[in-house]
């Protein structure tokens, strides 16, 4: 699992790669919350799980992890480019309730 | 004779990606689509993070996979010897967890349920628990034209 950020106009957005799991989920967890400490100023996070190629319900702990921290300071977050079986776990768990898909 | 397979593995977390591509492996023979294959290795992941999150919480143990082939259809077995669920009901409410302080979804019984053809769980407190699962493929459309040629 890789994860990276690049920001633009005010949006950070993290780029994850990889396989989403409970063994990769303890790394991912501390690199986007870097991330996001980083960049505390932005207006809004981008989670773009293009580069995802499996991802189980640790995927979805670690998105409402940062959805409950983000919604600390009232930034709003958003997920971007999941794959069809990212996105059937991501549906059938409400997650996009919270983290809208853009 | 079907086939099958069996496979004993440390409860370490780093034999996830092991155990789920090891039943894909197994599964492949059986032609499944790619969907019906992510589903199988999302069911088997969330099976044994179970075993390695709460059947042992972080302490040693062992955890049994088999396999077997029935025509179209992969019978799962996963087990562990682990401390066993005290309310078998409860656990696979969705949402329901008991390490809500851990960043858990409670969504792993209920992906198992809604991913495989069939779902069981067998647990008593301080006897393990065993989960059986069961995915029928549909034959894909290369192997049924293949088949209507013969």
């Amino acid at each position: 699992m890789n994860v990276s950020g690049k920001t633009c106009s005010g949006t950070l957005y993290i780029f994850l790669s990889g396989e989403l799991d409970e063994y990769s989920a303890v790394r991912a967890r501390s690199e986007a919350d870097e991330l996001i400490r980083t960049h505390a100023g932005c207006s809004r996070v981008v989670f773009d799980l293009s580069g995802v190629h499996f991802m189980d319900s640790a995927g979805i702990g670690f998105l409402l992890g940062r959805y409950k921290q983000l919604s600390r300071s009232r930034t709003p977050a958003f997920i971007r480019s999941p794959d069809l079986a990212a996105d059937k776990i991501l549906t059938m768990s409400g997650v996009y309730s919270l983290i809208p898909k853009i | 004779m079907n086939n099958s397979m069996y496979l004993k593995i440390p409860a370490l977390s780093e034999n996830e990606p092991f155990a789920r591509d090891t039943v894909a492996a197994f599964c492949v023979r059986l032609n499944p689509s790619l969907d019906e294959l992510s589903d199988v290795k999302t069911a088997v992941s969330e099976a044994v993070t179970n075993c390695i999150v709460h059947a042992y919480a972080g302490r040693e143990g062992e955890i049994e996979i088999s396999c077997e082939a029935e025509g179209d259809t992969v019978h799962i077995r996963i087990s562990d010897s682990g401390k066993g669920i005290e309310d078998v009901v409860r656990a696979v409410e969705p949402f329901f967890t008991t390490l809500e302080e851990e960043e858990r979804s409670g969504m792993g019984f209920t992906i198992m349920q809604t991913f495989m053809t069939s779902f069981r769980l067998q647990s008593a407190p301080g006897q393990g628990t065993t989960v059986y699962m069961s995915k029928k493929f549909s034959v894909q459309d290369a192997e049924r034209a293949r088949a209507d040629a013969v």
